[in-house]
């Protein structure tokens, strides 16, 4: 099989490059790129780790190729803030002790920055703990119990949509 | 795990798919692409080792929604997550909608494709189902043209349809709701997002207080999803209430005798699908009566 050529943005940086049609998103960033924020977990698209956001949609990128996202741009845990910065969703979840080993933290950060956007954007977004439950239901995490993270991701948006009032609630 | 090598093929028409397909020795070699959501953990997993992988993310105009008269039409590739915003889809078939909030996760939706999941097959799925119980066409084009397949012979044993090794789906068609119509879906899965252990969907169409119509489609009891035509009969011409449910539940349960597996024993399974057969024809019925 031979290689393709593609053009990626990947947090705001046009790269391109010589891939196998069969490399995952998650291993041109990876090991093309050598941007290891992104971790693997499960590699079936279970566990969420590996989320990132394709032309600003959070998708998995264990369960997409890398010539998917030719032409696309790419978002992940390194592009959200400066560097020795972080982002409003990163100092929410680290406020409230939301980690413990830190594997799941960048699938979790992207999954909430997804819906941070959204709501900064106006766009709607969830807001009882339920919603919000319900949208990281494909995150999985063995340490926390959730509860940590729940409070993050509430206090993140809790703070997005009142810069945005007047956005209504997604359903 | 990572995928084994294959041929990578990118159509950009539908046409050029069908071409792709058929020119292969053996097109059972190959895989169709949507939105890979099942497709990919197959292969990252090498449960499945394609010769050929033939992409249909590139392909033009497979991705829009239309509604013609009655007709709904969904293109195949159109992400799940676009079908389950759309106002359209929302007024025209609203068990779509409400269906797919249980497909894996926002992020799943993101990228898989109502046509991927229903080319896909998979008994626990919720969009078969949904397609069965609405008696949807599927739109298909193959090296001998078009055709229109409905959804009672589409589905034809496990992972099985009765799309040919060289033909592509192309769309689902639906018949838009009309007055008097009301539907729902129900479903029990462990975790929010698996595959369910049993499903249910359930469309009605009361005139007045009585049943002019129901159909009922049931998922994870079978190598395919199954409509439970004992209970439909039941309950046309009964009145919309507790009694008609219950007998109607019963009567889906008692033809149904589905696998022991490691999510759940086969009893456990037939009761929780008449629950559920119950809870949905409460709400189709509450449902249709509010849209007169």
């Amino acid at each position: 099989m031979s290689d393709r050529e593609i053009t990626v943005t990947v947090n705001g940086t046009v790269h391109t490059a010589l891939v196998e049609p069969r490399r995952t998103l998650a291993d041109f960033l990876r090991h093309t790129l050598g941007l290891t924020a992104t971790h693997l977990g499960c590699e079936h698209g279970v566990c969420g780790a590996c989320t990132v956001l394709l032309d600003g949609e959070a998708v998995r990128s264990c369960l997409a190729l890398a010539v998917h996202a030719d032409g696309h741009e790419v978002t992940t845990v390194e592009g959200i803030a400066e560097p020795g910065q972080m982002h409003p969703v990163q100092t929410a979840l680290w406020e409230s002790g939301a980690f413990q080993c830190g594997f799941c933290t960048p699938g979790f950060v992207m999954t909430i920055y997804g819906m941070e956007r959204d709501a900064r954007a106006g766009r709607g977004c969830p807001r009882s703990r339920t919603e919000i439950r319900e949208e990281l239901s494909g995150n999985i995490c063995r340490c926390s119990g959730y509860q940590a993270i729940v409070d993050g991701a509430e206090a993140a948006l809790t703070a997005a949509t009142g810069s945005a009032s007047g956005s209504e609630t997604r359903r | 795990m990572k995928p084994a090598s294959f041929e990578y093929w990118t159509p950009t028409s539908v046409d050029e798919a069908v071409k792709v397909l058929s020119g292969l020795d053996d097109p059972g070699d190959a895989k169709v692409m949507a939105g890979g959501q099942s497709l990919m953990p197959l292969l990252n997993l090498r449960l499945s080792q394609p010769l050929h992988v033939v992409d249909l993310n590139g392909v033009d105009g497979m991705a829009d929604i239309r509604r013609e008269g009655d007709t709904l039409t969904v293109g195949a590739m159109c992400r799940q997550r676009a079908v389950e915003r759309s106002a359209e889809v929302s007024a025209a078939a609203p068990l779509v909608v409400e269906a797919l909030g249980n497909v894996g996760h926002p992020a799943i939706r993101n990228r898989g494709t109502v046509g991927g999941s229903i080319a896909h097959a998979d008994p626990a799925a919720e969009m078969p189902a949904v397609a069965l119980c609405l008696d949807a066409e599927m739109v298909a084009q193959g090296p001998a043209g078009g055709r229109v397949i409905p959804a009672t012979e589409f589905f034809e044993g496990f992972l099985t349809t009765a799309l040919t090794e060289e033909e592509v789906l192309t769309g689902i068609r639906f018949t838009a709701d009309g007055p008097g119509s009301g539907s729902a879906f129900a479903e029990v899965a462990r975790r929010h997002g698996d595959f369910a252990m049993a499903g249910v969907a359930v469309h009605v169409r009361l005139d007045g207080d009585t049943v002019a119509q129901a159909r009922i489609a049931v998922s994870g009891v079978g190598l395919t999803p199954v409509r439970a035509t004992g209970a439909e009969s039941s309950l046309r011409g009964a009145t919309a209430a507790e009694d008609a449910f219950a007998a109607a539940a019963a009567a889906t349960s008692s033809a149904l005798r589905p696998a022991t597996d490691l999510h759940a024993s086969g009893a456990y399974r037939t009761h929780v699908v008449g629950v559920l057969v119950r809870r949905a024809l409460r709400t189709a019925t509450d449902r249709a009566r509010g849209n007169r």
